[in-house]
């Protein structure tokens, strides 16, 4: 394997594999992060640091990381560009060397990132950057907005790119109505990025004008507004979390189709309702996240109805998953477990969202413990079992090779088990008023058994990720010969070998008139 | 005033909403006849709370019931090598998309309905009320009561006098956060937020700062202590001996002189 073959590569399966590696690397340091955190909480008082700033650093990098370096990369990173020229029977995606430039861009952003822990200052203003405490702060907020500016350009030449690449680069018979549910909804989210990652590259552009530059946009003193900044990064970032819904949730049908061997149900509804319905709300609920934020009333009742609303949406896309179940043949491969597991974390996420849809609910639990535990079940957990199972599901078209299946159904178990024990708990204590961003919560010693609990299933859940994470190398370097089509899809990436060549095929496909990417048959 | 007539009208619409979606619920009635005496939103949460929770909570036991057992009747077995599926006619594809718009958007309705009229508990102040001032700071709440007693991170209020704090900050964003009231909102430079509780009987509550201020944001914690209302004169006139005898060597007047003189709210009750 040559290196700088890889590095300079446009061929999009590997650059989709280079943005797995690093999302994966992201996801792992901000998956420490993660773990430092539940350790210094483990106990009231300094517990692993005597520094509140430094557990306000790991805070800024878990989410920060966890977001814009693992999930939407890995997302509409890795899965679209290796699945998406694959699914539409395309060689390569439309402009093969901004795609190079996308995930080199990437690769800058995520290092820029975890030079976090090498710079004197590191920022410490949360993934959110809230000003005044963003531009007084002694921290690196600079970091911060670079961060966000190099992966969001990266988010949004990949968009322009993919846009173009289903547009024209479908294979002949292709109609818009036989794209497999995952192409559907990375199309959706890259539409989101393009209208709404400019938002928020202006809002951290302002932040760094007004901390640097001696711009006054949201200091008062000097006719700026502080709520401006929470208005434009919430425009864009309620958005950002359906651009990791939609692929995470196309991912999940891809599984459930393929390991039910069932035609998805009602595919019309599920593209125009669910994904449409997403697109056209995604932008006309950003006010739930300033509920308490001083907003004018008229307009927290106004997106109430908004944000309940996205319940239709949602809900299509549920039916859609378990009508799909409803008379398939389930195997309970890992790919199928996990996919599964998303159905139920996000049934659990989804339906704890309702009470945050309602501002006077809101009132009591903002801000708390039952808000962190509700985002990661519902985007959080939930995406990233998407992902684990994607990265199964497609692992033998990847490599060739199969992972191995006990190892791989117990990583999934023990995952599992572990992130209930840490939500629930979480969604609970946050009830009873445990606020978030806390380093010590010595005003509320009643928590501290439910922290340790929390603490331990921390670390159950981290050896279920590692135990994924080996069972991938593992088979990759001496897995069994998987053959092209181990699931016996008819979807069009496993038509060709695996993995497959430069160019995909060795004559580009078509599609029959009768053929359909969920149209399965008895062998 | 016209906004004020509309927000009434509004408010009607709602309550008549909610009253239309379910057989009057209790809560909704509460809500909406709550003119005459003083409401307690801190109550009236719970109750929406747990409603809305026991909703949630039969709705996703009763999916997950037939998720599973979906599952499990289609899992694969010797003469269930393939999906069977049952195509749908454009009819029913369309049924399936129209039956539940219709009922997730009655039960958003249904919600957001009776979320409003909480809401216009949580907002509306009661005209009977005490005004107290707030200014959060890194890493502390100042209350300013109407005859410029001050206070730091311990707020003393008589008990049934509905208390209302105007607050803003001097530096970065601070939340006041109440959890026995069910309440909180955001302090900010430049801009005068409120927020208003009931406290029906003595005792006392923990405020906490639920909105990321700085370093020592976990610590940034005082409490609101709840007297019998002679109890509460008592402390405030020694707190008002005190003040006096401050200012009394003091050149320039305290910032608080300039509001109205104050009228110890506390005695109506």
């Amino acid at each position: 394997m040559n290196l700088k073959e890889w590095i300079f590569t446009t061929d999009h399966k590997r650059v989709g594999v280079l943005y797995l590696i690093g999302s994966m690397a992201a996801f792992a340091v901000a998956g420490v992060m993660a773990l430092l955190m539940r350790a210094e909480l483990s106990t009231i008082g300094p517990t692993i640091t005597a520094n509140p700033t430094q557990y306000n650093v790991w805070l800024y990098t878990h989410g920060a990381v966890m977001i814009l370096g693992f999930q939407i990369p890995a997302l509409t990173g890795f899965f679209a560009n290796y699945c998406i020229p694959l699914m539409i029977g395309a060689k390569d995606v439309a402009f093969p060397r901004v795609n190079a430039l996308s995930v080199w861009l990437f690769y800058v952003g995520v290092i820029l990132a975890l030079l976090t822990f090498f710079i004197p200052d590191p920022p410490d203003v949360m993934w959110t950057g809230y000003p005044p405490y963003s531009t007084i702060t002694t921290g690196n907020t600079a970091m911060y907005s670079f961060t966000v500016l190099i992966l969001g350009f990266a988010s949004i030449i990949g968009g322009v790119n993919f846009l173009t690449t289903v547009a024209y680069m479908r294979a002949p018979g292709m109609t818009l109505n036989k794209l497999n549910i995952f192409v559907w909804c990375t199309l959706a989210a890259f539409v989101l990025q393009l209208i709404f990652v400019p938002v928020l590259g202006t809002a951290v552009s302002l932040i760094s004008m007004d901390k640097y530059l001696g711009t006054n946009f949201f200091d008062p003193t000097k006719g700026g507004d502080v709520l401006t900044y929470q208005n434009l990064f919430w425009f864009y970032s309620h958005p950002a979390v359906y651009v990791i819904f939609l692929p995470f949730i196309g991912v999940v049908y891809e599984i459930i189709a393929a390991h039910a061997k069932n035609m998805v149900f009602n595919y019309k509804m599920v593209v125009y309702g669910g994904v449409g319905g997403i697109v056209l709300l995604a932008g006309e609920v950003w006010v739930h996240h300033l509920y308490v934020s001083g907003m004018a009333d008229w307009l927290r009742i106004g997106q109430m109805v908004t944000t309940l609303m996205i319940s239709i949406p949602v809900g299509l896309m549920m039916i859609g998953l378990i009508g799909t179940l409803y008379k398939g043949s389930i195997a309970f491969t890992t790919p199928m477990l996990y996919a599964l597991g998303v159905v139920f974390l996000f049934l659990i996420g989804g339906l704890t969202g309702i009470p945050l849809a309602v501002p006077s609910l809101t009132l009591g639990v903002s801000d708390t413990y039952y808000v962190v535990g509700h985002f990661h079940y519902v985007m959080a957990v939930a995406g990233t079992f998407a992902i684990f199972g994607g990265v199964y599901h497609w692992f033998p078209k990847m490599t060739g090779k199969m992972y191995n299946e006990f190892w791989g159904k117990t990583g999934f178990w023990i995952t599992f088990v572990g992130v209930n024990i840490v939500f629930w708990i979480m969604m609970d204590i946050g009830v009873e008023g445990m606020p978030r961003r806390y380093y010590d919560y010595a005003h509320f010693p009643q928590f501290e058994g439910a922290h340790q609990w929390m603490t331990a299933g921390a670390g159950i859940l981290a050896v279920g990720f590692a135990i994924a994470v080996l069972n991938w190398i593992l088979g990759a370097m001496k897995g069994e010969p998987a053959g092209d089509n181990p699931w016996g899809s008819p979807s069009l990436e496993w038509s060709t070998v695996s993995p497959p060549p430069h160019g995909n095929w060795p004559s580009p496909p078509s599609v029959a008139e009768d053929w359909h990417p969920y149209g399965f048959k008895k062998a | 005033m016209k906004g004020k007539r509309m927000h009434d009208k509004i408010r009607r619409h709602a309550a008549g909403l909610s009253a239309l979606l379910l057989a009057a619920p209790a809560w909704a009635a509460g809500g909406a006849k709550a003119e005459s005496a003083i409401p307690d939103p801190a109550r009236d949460w719970d109750l929406l709370w747990n409603e809305v929770i026991f909703d949630i909570s039969v709705i996703g036991i009763l999916f997950a019931i037939v998720t599973a057992w979906f599952i499990w009747q289609a899992r694969r077995r010797p003469g269930n090598e393939v999906g069977a599926s049952p195509g749908l006619s454009p009819a029913s594809a369309v049924g399936w998309v129209v039956i539940p718009i219709f009922v997730f958007l009655s039960i958003d309705l249904y919600t957001a309905a009776n979320g409003w009229v909480l809401w216009n508990t949580f907002r509306d102040v009661p005209a009977k009320r005490m005004e107290i001032k707030l200014e959060s700071g890194m890493y502390s709440w100042d209350y300013t009561y109407p005859n410029g007693v001050r206070t730091q991170n311990e707020l003393v209020v008589p008990a049934g006098t509905p208390i209302v704090l105007r607050m803003t900050s001097r530096d970065t964003l601070h939340s006041h956060y109440i959890p026995d009231f069910r309440v909180k909102e955001d302090s900010m430079p430049g801009r005068i937020t409120y927020l208003w509780f009931n406290p029906t009987k003595p005792g006392e509550h923990i405020v906490t700062c639920a909105e990321f201020c700085g370093v020592m944001h976990g610590y940034m914690a005082g409490r609101i202590i709840v007297k019998a209302p002679e109890e509460y004169a008592a402390w405030m006139k020694g707190e008002e001996t005190r003040l006096a005898a401050l200012n009394a060597p003091a050149e320039t007047p305290a910032p608080a002189a300039k509001t109205k003189p104050a009228k110890p709210a506390a005695k109506k009750t």
